[in-house]
């Protein structure tokens, strides 16, 4: 198990210098000098705009930029954006916002697709299974955006139950109506994910013995059933975790909640290399690690998994 | 920008769900605010994230902007209507409109305690153009004498030999060259003092910026990134923009149909940027507390001499057929819902000196018949060449401009019947990028905001031969020489005309077309009352009370 463990976060290494390269190359690419959105619309003077491409490595190819940001990565230093700010101090204040938001969407998801899942899965056929289905069909067809703005417009404009916003602070409380958006289409696929998994295990011999062997349902349900289905939705929702976290850019901007995906966005439309692939790389380690506690958390829902 | 469009599907489903049924915003509150209002009330206005620490010569943005403008106050400054007023300054003389004495005021503090003085001018701006100091407004200085070796790369000078401290209150500046707006731009924040401390550590003071001016930081870190900024009045503060509440709170938003939710929900009290997706209904869900108000800003489209069918006598008339194929006033009013004014010439209606019918305006015209004539004029002198057909370049990441240039696209196709499209860049910066090294493949919008009260301030920077914005690449003697007299001249009255004959060479030639002149469409929020926009479409934050 150990041994596992630790093989698991060596292979992270090669997957960070992948993952660099690949991100810090693909900011190189983008056309644009990265010095004219710096400049804005009034350009600087040539002057200045040496100055500039100097200050950031911008003139140096592409080899000697990697390396040196490797080599700031390596000694503790991601160095800074084009604003001069510190790049860690700007994960550093970013990152707990998007985890609050992402883990209470995550939360969400998980407790409402699998308790909904679940109804649905042992009354197949029934009104309440009918009807999820064709809601959670309804919510994954619909773009997040509109689903954002509706519920924005809807609860805080209309109803005033809430801040259409969110302010600087991000409490727990202002990020209710957020991390429900971001987790309403996940909310869905696990759902349906349960679902499926129950209608089979349902069926299943064991679960026949357990009831045979005069178990209450409700054991039988939660330890046999339940307990055995979660497989695939455990998959899901850790790989859902890392998307989450990236991919609440719509979200973010709608809400105007000051977290990872906008940071990103901003920094890719400034050609901001250094950012963009701390950022990236931040999130491609938070998603290998959230597959790795999946990866073991199998090995307790199901003894018949085993790591060595 | 990505967001407005949805916002549009969002009325279609919020107007299915509610059926028209009351939605007119907040609920009106109608109890009579005492005239004058709550001078106490802290305002929270819209923003953006400061680009750069907030030291006035890095800062080239208008989120940055906004913030400086209040906690600085420079020699002069700009009213309501754009009228240059002394704000620091005592009095600013001169006899040749190229050697200038200024006298400050006495007993003016910065909020730290330290006075201010001809060298908390004279070392901003000597800091401001070295360019060892790679400030992104270094260009602000270059009239001034000893600009050139200041600001040269790789220089290590780092006075400029034009300004002289004769005491503490007196300074002198010789420019290169006679210019008679010179004072009108110091206003502008590239122009505003700093404290003593202020450069030993820039970056520090950038975070954390001491001023001048009517508001200061509440406190040390009241720069929260990307969240919010929050100002206080600064109490010794005498002046003309004295704050009428209690503080202004930059709140920062990533767009600004997020914004529009938060006022009409009154949760932000000053917005001064509709969103493009909520033009059509703003007034109506704000009533009395929407402003439509021009202000100093423009949008044209360059055309760059170097693309194959634009330039020499037949470019000239193609140019001008071009123009007049652009239907203003009806795109203004379908696509901007009459939050743009058609153009008439280069600069802005707001500004002094500004003339709607010099002559050359009809070439701003729609004129479909004349458009067509010259067009087949152009022909015979020299045949289009449809391999190279004309893009308008617009930038797609920011500003909704899809939706006009697609528009004016059409205008253009229906008229002269010629193959021409839209082409959105990704990027501002790749746009930008192939202005700057003259790579473009079609036309570009170009929008253009005043920076300070002044004609020269539209037509130096952009069509002046060789100027840092001159994306079109244009070059004439005639209007260099015209801009030039125009500098030279004894008062700021005399120099407006030979701005405008300049400008009438600008109007036959067509560098650039332009096209509408900006309205700034705002609202403000069942909180707060005396809300009224400036020359340059920013809200006048210290006259806004609360109710």
């Amino acid at each position: 198990m150990t041994w596992y463990v630790s093989r698991r976060f060596l292979q992270l290494i090669p997957v960070f210098l992948g993952a660099t390269l690949l991100v810090y190359f693909l900011v190189f690419s983008l056309p644009g000098d990265a010095t004219a959105a710096i400049c804005g619309e009034r350009g600087c003077t040539p002057a200045v705009v040496t100055a500039l491409r100097e200050q950031y490595n911008l003139d140096e190819p592409f080899w000697i930029q990697y390396l040196l940001y490797l080599k700031g990565v390596l000694t503790f230093d991601l160095g800074t954006n084009f604003s001069g700010r510190p790049i860690a101090v700007i994960i550093a204040e970013v990152f707990p916002t998007t985890a609050k938001l992402a883990v209470m969407a995550l939360i969400f998801e998980a407790i409402f697709g699998i308790v909904f899942g679940l109804i649905a899965g042992l009354r197949k056929g029934k009104l309440f299974d009918s009807t999820v289905l064709v809601l959670s069909l309804v919510v994954i067809a619909v773009p997040i955006f509109v689903l954002g703005f509706l519920m924005q417009f809807l609860i805080g404009v209309k109803l005033g139950w809430t801040n259409p916003t969110v302010s600087g602070d991000a409490t727990v409380s202002e990020l209710i109506l957020p991390a429900v958006v971001l987790g309403l289409v996940s909310f869905a696929y696990v759902l349906r994910l349960t679902r499926t998994s129950i209608l089979e295990n349902v069926k299943a011999d064991y679960v026949r013995t357990a009831t045979a062997k005069g178990l209450s349902r409700k054991r039988v349900v939660v330890v046999h059933i339940l307990r055995n289905s979660m497989i695939p939705v455990v998959t899901f929702l850790g790989a859902d975790l890392g998307t989450l976290m990236g991919g609440a850019i719509v979200t973010e901007g709608i809400f105007n909640v000051n977290g990872v995906g906008l940071t990103l966005y901003r920094a890719v439309l400034n050609g901001d290399g250094p950012t963009v692939v701390s950022i990236v790389t931040f999130l491609i380690l938070i998603f290998c690690l959230a597959n790795l506690l999946v990866d073991l958390l199998y090995a307790w829902l199901d003894p018949r998994i085993r790591y060595a | 920008m990505r967001f407005t469009r949805n916002s549009r599907i969002l009325s279609v489903a919020a107007v299915a769900v509610f059926a028209l049924s009351a939605c007119g915003g907040g609920g009106g509150s109608t109890d009579e605010a005492a005239t004058g209002g709550n001078t106490d009330a802290v305002i929270v206005v819209d923003g953006s994230e400061p680009q750069n620490p907030l030291i006035p010569t890095s800062t080239n943005e208008v989120g940055g902007g906004a913030v400086l403008d209040l906690i600085f106050a420079g020699l002069v400054s700009y009213d309501a209507d754009g009228k240059v007023q002394n704000e620091v300054a005592e009095s600013i003389e001169t006899e040749d409109a190229q050697n200038y004495t200024i006298t400050l005021k006495e007993g003016m503090t910065f909020t730290n305690g330290d006075p201010v003085t001809a060298s908390s001018f004279v070392d901003a701006w000597n800091y401001g153009a070295a360019a060892k100091n790679a400030q992104l407004s270094s260009y602000f200085f270059e009239s001034i004498e000893g600009y050139a070796e200041a600001s040269a790369e790789g220089s290590t000078v780092t006075e400029m030999s034009g300004l002289k401290v004769v005491d503490d209150k007196t300074f002198t500046v010789a420019l290169s060259q006679p210019e008679s707006d010179w004072p009108q731009r110091l206003g502008y924040s590239a122009f505003y003092p700093l404290p003593a401390d202020a450069l030993k550590d820039p970056k520090a003071f950038g975070e954390n910026p001491v001023g001048n001016g009517p508001y200061k930081f509440a406190a040390e870190g009241a720069w929260k990134h990307n969240e919010q900024i929050e100002l206080v009045p600064n109490e010794d503060y005498e002046g003309p923009q004295e704050p009428k509440n209690g503080g202004i709170t930059f709140k920062i938003y990533q767009n600004d149909t997020t914004a529009y939710q938060d006022l009409i929900s009154d949760n932000l009290d000053v917005l001064k940027t509709i969103p493009t997706s909520d033009i059509k209904n703003f007034k109506n869900d704000l009533g009395e507390r929407s402003i439509e108000s021009p202000y100093a800003g423009n949008q044209t489209i360059a055309v760059p001499y170097y693309l194959k069918n634009w330039d020499g006598e037949a470019g000239k008339l193609r140019r001008q057929a071009l123009s007049m194929a652009i239907n203003r006033d009806e795109i203004t009013e379908v696509i901007f819902n009459g939050g743009r004014e058609p153009a008439k010439e280069f600069t802005a209606p707001v500004l002094p000196g500004f003339e709607e019918d010099l002559p050359g305006s009809e070439n701003l015209e729609y004129n479909p018949e004349k458009a067509k004539e010259l067009w087949a004029e152009a022909e015979k002198l020299e045949p289009y060449d449809a391999s190279e057909p004309l893009t308008i370049g617009y930038n797609a990441d920011k500003g909704d401009h899809k939706t006009w240039v697609e528009a004016l696209v059409n205008s253009v196709k229906n008229t002269l019947g010629i193959e021409i499209t839209g082409k959105p860049y990704a990027t501002f910066k790749e746009a930008r990028t192939e202005a700057t090294e003259q790579t473009l493949t079609g036309a570009i919008r170009s929008g253009w905001q005043a920076d300070y009260p002044s004609l020269y301030n539209f037509l130096g920077p952009i069509y002046a031969t060789g100027a840092g914005s001159n994306d079109s690449v244009y070059t004439n003697e005639e209007f260099d020489k015209a801009l030039k007299e125009g500098l030279a001249a004894e008062s700021v009255e005399e120099g407006n005309k030979a701005m405008n004959e300049a400008q009438e060479t600008l109007l036959e030639d067509l560098p650039a077309i332009p096209l509408w002149y900006q309205v700034a469409q705002g609202g403000w929020s069942n909180n707060v009352d005396n809300v009224e926009f400036g020359w340059n479409g920013v809200p006048l934050y210290h006259a806004i009370t609360g109710k």
